[in-house]
């Protein structure tokens, strides 16, 4: 069976939360992602192409993705998360109030700091 | 409590895991506190802390180190006869610990006590960061799949679980829930997981 031409489309990548849409090929329902087109819209360092199937492993990184909605979401890995709480250091993070307004952990180093995570459901 | 407590040099930080501000805005409102209540829309304290469900509180000393890791704790007695967890005994310690009176758990403790999180738990999290980015997108179906995705990956996850049953327009409070928890704790799985005392 020929293969079929290789197909330029896109395809959004949320890197950690951050999005970002690349130009990739797509031949025999195989989606090829570029090196540059990664490093110059994600800031990734790949040694070359990488096929999406091969993401994950090239990356060390958990990827979920979605051919049909032409979307891959690429998570934090275990062994990071790991080695941070393994040092009981508080991972900071950074998140709005009601009002929109931006407020960090760290803000608050030299108080004790109670943190407590609850949820409407 | 935080009334009695601010200004021993401590602060509360709560955290509303919630797939929008006006879902926790009633909360919010209602309480009326002054300390920090922050919208945590895409999980991100989830992630860095591996919590799996609601309530989890964690200890933060000065230096800015976790002392006690991922505890469950309510304020009051309001849902003991459902959770079976009495709110004093943590608020207690709590209070101990904010004045100085006792010590919290040693470095060595508390790191035996950490969840510590799986390929797959993190798996999991990616699957939900895709669903979510699609159910913002109005692509429910698909984002419905990758939600089921993440909870065969993460069964535990309760964040996961019960948390994307709003996105799919299920009740988290109803008969779909119900039947979760039926099969989890039937199962001899606990749904809260409490830091032995």
């Amino acid at each position: 069976m020929p293969t079929t031409a290789a197909d330029q489309r896109t395809f959004t990548i949320i890197d950690d939360g951050r999005p970002a849409t690349i130009p990739v090929e797509v031949s025999d329902g195989r989606v090829r992602i570029p090196a540059r087109a990664a490093a110059g819209a994600l800031g990734w360092t790949l040694a070359g192409d990488v096929e999406l199937d091969g993401l994950a492993a090239a990356l060390g990184r958990p990827v979920a993705a979605d051919r049909d909605e032409r979307a891959a979401y690429v998570g934090v890995a275990a062994a990071a998360r790991a080695r941070v709480l393994t040092s009981l250091r508080a991972p900071d993070f950074t998140l709005p109030d009601l009002d929109g307004r931006p407020h960090s952990l760290a803000a608050h180093k030299g108080r004790k700091v109670f943190l407590v995570a609850y949820a409407s459901w | 409590m935080y009334a009695e407590l601010k200004g021993a040099g401590f602060t509360i930080v709560s955290v509303a895991i919630d797939r929008a501000a006006d879902d926790a805005r009633p909360w919010i409102e209602a309480a009326r506190p002054q300390h920090p209540s922050l919208i945590d829309v895409r999980h991100r304290v989830a992630d860095l802390y591996n919590m799996v469900n609601v309530p989890t509180v964690v200890w933060i000393d000065e230096a800015g180190r976790i002392v006690r890791p991922n505890d469950v704790a309510f304020g009051t007695d309001t849902f003991k006869h459902i959770t079976g967890l009495e709110a004093a005994p943590h608020l207690a310690a709590l209070r101990g610990w904010v004045r100085g009176e006792i010590s919290a758990l040693p470095a060595e403790r508390t790191r035996a006590l950490l969840a510590l999180p799986t390929d797959a738990d993190q798996q999991a999290r990616a699957e939900f960061g895709l669903g979510q980015w699609l159910w913002e997108r109005g692509r429910m179906p698909s984002a419905a799949r990758h939600f089921d995705r993440a909870g065969e990956l993460a069964p535990h996850d309760f964040i996961i679980r019960r948390g994307t049953m709003p996105m799919r327009g299920v009740d988290p409070m109803g008969p779909a829930f119900r039947e979760m928890l039926g099969q989890w704790t039937g199962a001899g799985r606990p749904y809260y997981r409490p830091l032995p005392s």
